[in-house]
């Protein structure tokens, strides 16, 4: 894909400067300001530090190589950390009362999921929403589910022992179990097109508000750095354990607007999947990890609570642009 | 669940997670009580305990929305 249209000045920067050769240090030129504002609803700053992480992954069309350019690394380190401190300020409360609750990581990771308010997205899914309206939803979906696994499959080289084993199991069957059929990413794909939908990478990017950018980007701002490994396995513990139960009734929604069997095939399967994942990523992942290392307790939860507050922000504003409440039934 | 076990002979790994499912590895067929065999498909499978999955005998996390 091409880089994304801008939608404000650090986007538009940015944009520019990942076209132009690294020689001309146009990276130097992109001015992110001192004060952020909100990040996490920041159409522009999510948009930027969307586009820096992507060349991590399959970079753009027509860019140049800036991976590592050093002044294309300090704007992503000034967007990103600024980021990552507002998600902390954000689940700060939350992660004190999972922290005294005690228990194994499992649990407690668990209790954390359960503290976050948010609307109940599935359950509108299922049904309520207009054939028109998930497809709005598939669409925006495939901004993450066309690279599905690809941010946690950063964490594999950084661990060791059981935890590394039971990482490296799950995504194996993330990416398919040795079936290029079955790989979850391409198994989306089909789904799209026998929707009527697009399925190249990205090609939804335009419509997706800042809130599923920072869905996205979280994952990569803990896939990428060592220092939030323990964040990214708790990250991945949280998105597992909430997946099986709203992927059926997500499926069944699908089923009940008439959109086709490919596409609903792509939560059948995770229904399945992520009961077993969730399992895996309380015990085997994370339990282990947190054995291995003790010290990295809190940060596995921090993890979790900034996956669940940041789909919880998301669903909202998915609602919302459909005109639904996030009040009555919808909330949980 | 009966049995689960591997055509190759290679040894197959039961343990159950807590109140949850049993999880099995390396297995190519479980066997339900009922004598019928079920082929897995993945690497690791989660067998239903709490008998109320809609996809028997598969776990489906039905049991979380039990508890709760």
């Amino acid at each position: 894909m091409k880089p994304p249209p801008p939608r404000g000045p650090v986007s538009a920067a940015t944009r520019e400067a990942l076209l132009s050769d690294p020689q001309q240090g146009a990276f130097l030129e992109v001015r992110v300001p001192d004060d952020v504002g909100n990040l996490l609803r920041d159409d522009d700053l999510q948009l930027a530090l969307w586009m820096l992480y992507e060349q991590s992954y399959r970079a753009f069309d027509g860019a140049h190589d800036h991976e590592w350019d050093p002044a294309a690394v300090a704007v992503r380190r000034s967007l990103e950390l600024p980021f990552e401190q507002q998600l902390r300020n954000a689940v700060q409360p939350m992660l004190t009362e999972a922290l005294r609750t005690g228990g194994d990581i499992g649990s407690q990771i668990e209790h954390a999921i359960g503290l976050v308010t948010g609307p109940d997205l599935s359950r509108f899914l299922h049904r309520e929403a207009t054939r028109e309206q998930m497809l709005d939803f598939l669409a925006q979906r495939s901004v993450y589910h066309l690279k599905e696994s690809d941010p946690h499959s950063f964490v594999v080289g950084r661990l060791g022992g059981p935890a590394k084993v039971a990482l490296a199991e799950l995504q194996y069957d993330e990416f398919g179990a040795g079936r290029p059929d079955r790989l979850h990413s391409s198994m989306y794909a089909v789904g799209l097109q026998a929707a009527g939908l697009d399925p190249r990478f990205g090609a939804y990017i335009e419509r997706v508000p800042a809130s599923t950018l920072a869905v996205n980007n979280v994952m990569s701002l803990f896939g990428l750095n060592h220092r939030l490994r323990g964040a990214a396995l708790g990250h991945l513990a949280a998105f597992e354990s909430t997946s099986s139960v709203p992927c059926r009734r997500i499926a069944a929604g699908i089923e009940r607007v008439g959109l086709p069997a490919e596409m609903a095939a792509y939560f059948h399967e995770h229904v399945e999947a992520d009961a077993v994942h969730e399992q895996v990523v309380l015990r085997d992942i994370c339990g282990n990890f947190v054995e291995s290392e003790p010290g990295q307790r809190a940060e596995v939860l921090f993890g979790a609570l900034a996956c669940i507050h940041l789909d919880s922000l998301a669903a909202e504003d998915l609602l919302v642009s459909w005109g639904d409440g996030v009040d009555g039934e919808l909330a949980s | 669940m009966s049995d689960a076990y591997s055509r190759s002979g290679a040894e197959v790994r039961i343990e159950q997670y807590g109140d949850g499912p049993i999880l099995v590895r390396h297995a190519d067929v479980v066997v339900t009580d009922d004598g019928q065999e079920h082929e897995v498909e993945r690497p690791v499978v989660a067998l239903c305990t709490c008998r109320r999955s809609q996809r028997m005998p598969w776990c489906d996390s039905t049991h979380k929305s039990v508890r709760r």
